[in-house]
């Protein structure tokens, strides 16, 4: 099925921010918003949801911590049991203090990485993957905003560019995608 | 309602706290608590125990204020007033740590052991040559200068931040705010060395024979999510009773993250302190522990799992931080945490085995927190709740996060 997407830009986040605002306030859905910068209060109006990164990265913290507990497990206890300092080395938990220094920075290093590449998969800005933003405007002082004709279906095209106009935009441009 | 009223509801309960404290006490002393030789130590250490936990909440308040001043944060304007009653009970604290100490250089407890002259005498046969070399820092004389600069300098802080405060709501501008941003950058450096030191003279020095480098850090960030927890449960109070208005969501959510962070910084800590000491197994180092793992091991983990475990699952989600019976729960769960933590920076060194925690303790401690209580909705009622002409106060009010 076909669609058309519609692109207004802005040259100012607060008239980006109001427009979206009168927009949504007439049952408009705006499905994305390019910025160089999050726009505050943005999110609400547009009807972002809340990211979910948070619980991703617990979820990875949590593998890097068992990963470490039963790395260390099999290291120092199953395989090669190491006297160091006298401490005892029969069972993970008698020695568990000397394990928690690195048990902690694994969980660190697994949140942060898992965090750092959910982001950027799900933002498609990996490397090597083909930017998404419709104009490389928006990526330096310009603001885009983007509206899709299928999820505005009670207006046409043109009602849709005639309503964007009154928000002082810069420029409009509508395009066919698949 | 900008001005606070002292209901005699809220009296009634800041009453029945110290009623019910002292009924305890009561009970505790008619068993036969009295006639324990240990009785007059048990007494000096929970005036201690109690003395010092209330003091660094009053602290902890003028260090995150002063530390509001500083950072030049917006976003707490609206929990200003609350930070400044809370420290306004500076005094309390002081008066009960005064008087343990004046009694400990008048001999009446051993809480201070080498505050006894013998110790330092290479001639008595209780001389003590580890107690003798540190002779230099730990003689009272010095002491007494350094515990009266402590006060003296926290409590003309207090007393400036306060009076600026109220000064501010009259004239305006930003001449006072700038003033203030000096004082308290002033205050932190001054803050710095003495909850370091403070530390070291009033709680290490009971253990006097051991010492830990990062004893001041961990006192002070002990102190500091103790003065969070009960700014929280002050504001969250004050809030259900129809106080507060401008006070939102994003406002509690970032006391919230502060009371989380602070909680793994205590953790953190801890940690590393235990963790180094136990893996070395130096004997002069371990002595510190053997009593806390021995007689006390149910108290000295079960308070840090609270104070570390708790925040750390029930807090870990952004609408937890943001929830009110949340906040609430834990809050009062590391309240309780960290008075804890207090019991064991003292009783182990004073008590050694002899140590109780029964319904004298927690007599004293309900008894300090209706004082405490007492005194700081007193002090809230002396000024309106929220600051006007505060440069960064429309900041305050549109907080959003």
């Amino acid at each position: 099925m076909s669609d058309k997407v519609i692109h207004a830009m802005y040259d100012d986040d607060t008239i980006l921010l109001n427009g979206a605002k009168k927009l949504v306030g007439k049952g408009v859905k705006v499905s994305e918003v390019f910025s160089p910068f999050p726009i505050h209060g943005i999110d609400p109006v547009i009807g972002v949801k809340h990211t979910r990164l948070g619980i991703c990265a617990f979820l990875y913290g949590i593998t890097g911590t068992c990963l470490a507990l039963l790395g260390m497990k099999y290291f120092m206890i199953i395989d090669w049991p190491m006297n160091i300092g006298g401490k005892p080395s029969f069972s993970l938990m008698e020695n568990l203090p000397s394990f928690i220094p690195i048990t902690f920075e694994f969980t660190v290093l697994c949140a942060a990485h898992g965090m750092a590449i959910t982001y950027m998969l799900r933002n498609k800005t990996l490397p090597g993957m083909i930017a998404d933003n419709p104009d490389p405007r928006t990526t330096d002082d310009k603001f885009v905003m983007e509206l899709k004709l299928s999820e505005n279906s009670k207006w046409t095209a043109e009602e849709l560019q005639s309503m964007l106009k009154e928000t002082g935009i810069i420029e409009i441009s509508e395009k066919e995608i698949k | 309602m900008n001005n606070f009223v002292f209901t005699n509801k809220a009296k009634r309960f800041t009453f029945m706290l110290m009623g019910i404290g002292l009924l305890f006490i009561i009970i505790e002393l008619i068993k036969g608590g009295a006639s324990d030789e240990h009785f007059g130590t048990r007494l000096w250490s929970n005036l201690l125990i109690n003395g010092f936990f209330f003091f660094a909440i009053a602290l902890a308040s003028l260090f995150y204020l002063a530390l509001h001043y500083a950072t030049e944060s917006g976003w707490g304007v609206v929990l200003k007033r609350l930070m400044e009653a809370i420290m306004s009970a500076l005094p309390f604290g002081i008066g009960v740590i005064a008087i343990v100490l004046l009694a400990g250089t008048f001999h009446q407890h051993h809480i201070y052991h080498w505050m006894d002259g013998d110790v330092m005498d290479p001639n008595s046969h209780h001389f003590d040559s580890l107690i003798a070399g540190k002779e230099a820092y730990l003689n009272q004389p010095f002491f007494w200068i350094r515990t009266i600069v402590y006060f003296a300098t926290f409590l003309l802080f207090m007393r400036g931040f306060r009076k600026r405060s109220l000064l501010e709501d009259e004239v305006g501008g930003t001449e006072i705010h700038f003033k203030n941003f000096k004082r308290s950058a002033l205050f932190l450096v001054f803050f710095a060395y003495f909850s370091s030191t403070m530390s070291w003279d009033w709680i290490m020095s009971i253990d006097t024979h051991w010492f830990s480098t990062l004893f001041g850090w961990y006192v002070f960030s002990g102190m500091w999510v103790s003065g969070m927890v009960f700014l929280i449960l002050l504001a969250v109070w004050l809030k259900s009773k129809g106080y507060l208005e401008n006070v939102n969501e994003s406002h509690i959510h970032d006391v919230g993250k502060w009371i989380f962070a602070l909680s793994f910084l205590w953790s953190y800590l801890w940690f590393s302190q235990f963790m180094l000491i136990w893996y070395s197994n130096i004997p002069e180092e371990v002595t510190y522990f053997l009593p806390r793992l021995g007689e006390y091991k149910v108290i000295y983990f079960g308070m840090f799992i609270i104070n570390f475990a708790f925040p750390m699952i029930l807090l870990m989600s952004r609408d937890a931080k943001r929830s009110a019976p949340f906040l609430i729960f834990v809050g009062m769960l590391i309240f309780i945490g960290h008075w804890l933590d207090v019991y064991m920076l003292i009783t182990p060194g004073t008590m050694f085995s002899h140590g109780k925690l029964g319904l004298f303790e927690i007599g004293m401690f309900m008894s300090f927190l209706g004082i405490f209580i007492f005194w700081v909705l007193n002090a809230l009622t002396k000024r309106p709740l929220m600051p006007k002409h505060h440069p960064y106060l429309e900041e305050s009010l549109h907080h959003e996060i």
